[in-house]
């Protein structure tokens, strides 16, 4: 057995993935690789074996920021007492028209 | 024990809101998740080994082809597995030593050897019609990175049934030899994949516990009964017979009725004394064994393309 693990040394990566023209990068999963050129193509062997995507990002998950759960609550509210902020906080005739 | 975390995390349990990894969860949850995880990932991992021995013997290109896409997507699914499990706190050279050491399990059923090409029929239908049927309620499971894997697996999951299935069908229009194996690779494979269903509902202590979290949503009987209910009807279309004279159509319940599954064989096979569990765990053994110059050599070669790299942005002229 070998004493050096594979995960030490290479690290871990997140892939983002485009599934076509005209849509964002989205989060598919993450996997470990020496560099960024074997993140990419492992992520290509991984999760677009069906062609699921036209585009791969990868990034060192080391330099992913998240916010924190545990104060998600305070984190958000600013935005829970703003309803003005959505079309239908505002009151019209009905007869108004293309508005 | 933090009350006021309890109370959320059963709240969302409660109303089927995802928990995801950084979310405060019950030390018992997260243990139960990591050996199910981690085993789920073994299982398509050493999965590979049955069917890859017959890769080379395959009956034609368009079987190879098809038999090494069902393998590779197996490898996938072992990736998307143990990715999920290491956003639990346990790492891949953590999970992969318990596999190797024989202190994690993987499924039984992978202990059975794969003797003839009709085996590979029989274990796209049944072995991974049984996988199915487990599987796709998985993808509601409460924890988020493993429902997510679970759907990503399930779709392609029924690529390998079918092409299972089809398999089976040719061999059972074609000769009497070719329908002999047919029904040979059926009678063998039939009651471990019951097996794969795990223990009866009331030797199952850990079952209820997961269905109480929402990881399982049906018992292993209520899904054993709901394949063989499946299996029953598919048969005919193979015109062959499934091993159990047991079987039979019960008015009261509305299922078919069958026979008893050897738990005797059950509990040896994961004891580690079925037909192939030393060959198939020294394969894997080997197999990481032999890849570490690789994994070393890609891990030097970023190494220094790194340093290059460096050395060129530090206006650094190389000779």
């Amino acid at each position: 057995m070998e004493s050096k693990s594979h995960n030490e040394n290479w690290p871990l990566w997140e892939v983002f993935i485009r599934p076509r023209q005209g849509l964002d990068h989205k989060h598919a999963g993450s996997l470990y690789a020496a560099d960024a050129q074997m993140a990419v193509e492992n992520a290509r062997d991984v999760y677009t074996r069906r062609n699921e995507g036209i585009s791969i990002w990868v990034v060192e998950s080391k330099f992913i920021h998240a916010s924190n759960p545990s104060e998600s609550d305070s984190f958000f509210d600013p935005a829970n007492d703003k309803v003005y902020r959505h079309p239908s906080f505002y009151d019209l005739p009905d007869e108004l028209k293309n508005i | 024990m933090p009350a006021r975390e309890q109370e959320i995390f059963d709240q969302k349990i409660e109303e089927e809101v995802r928990i995801e990894p950084k979310d405060w969860m019950p030390d018992e949850y997260r243990k139960m998740l990591i050996r199910q995880m981690s085993q789920h990932a073994h299982s398509e991992i050493v999965g590979m080994l049955p069917e890859g021995n017959w890769i080379t013997r395959a009956p034609s290109l368009r079987r190879k082809a098809t038999l090494i896409a069902k393998v590779q997507d197996e490898a996938g699914h072992g990736l998307y597995l143990y990715s999920a499990t290491e956003t639990l706190g346990v790492t891949r050279d953590e999970t992969i030593t318990q596999l190797h050491s024989g202190k994690a399990k993987y499924s039984s059923i992978f202990n059975y050897p794969t003797l003839t090409w009709a085996d590979i029929g029989a274990i796209g239908w049944l072995v991974d019609g049984a996988a199915i049927m487990n599987q796709v309620p998985l993808c509601r499971a409460s924890y988020g990175p493993y429902a997510r894997a679970m759907i990503r697996i399930c779709k392609e999951e029924s690529f390998h049934q079918r092409q299972g299935f089809e398999i089976l069908l040719t061999l059972s229009r074609g000769n009497d030899a070719q329908k002999a194996m047919c029904q040979d690779a059926i009678n063998r494979w039939w009651w471990p994949s019951l097996m794969m269903f795990g223990p009866n509902d009331e030797a199952s202590p850990n079952s209820l516990r997961s269905m109480q979290w929402k990881i399982k949503r049906f018992s292993n009987d209520e899904l054993r009964q709901k394949f063989v209910d499946v299996c029953v009807d598919q048969v005919k279309t193979l015109e062959m017979q499934l091993p159990d004279p047991k079987i039979q159509w019960n008015e009261i319940t509305g299922h078919y009725d069958f026979g008893e599954i050897n738990w005797e064989e059950f509990y040896e096979v994961l004891k580690g004394n079925g037909p192939c569990n030393y060959e198939r765990l020294e394969a894997r053994k080997k197999a990481h064994a032999d890849g570490v110059w690789v994994r070393e050599a890609a891990a030097a070669y970023a190494e220094k393309k790194r340093y290059l790299s460096n050395t060129v942005m530090n206006g650094i002229k190389i000779a």
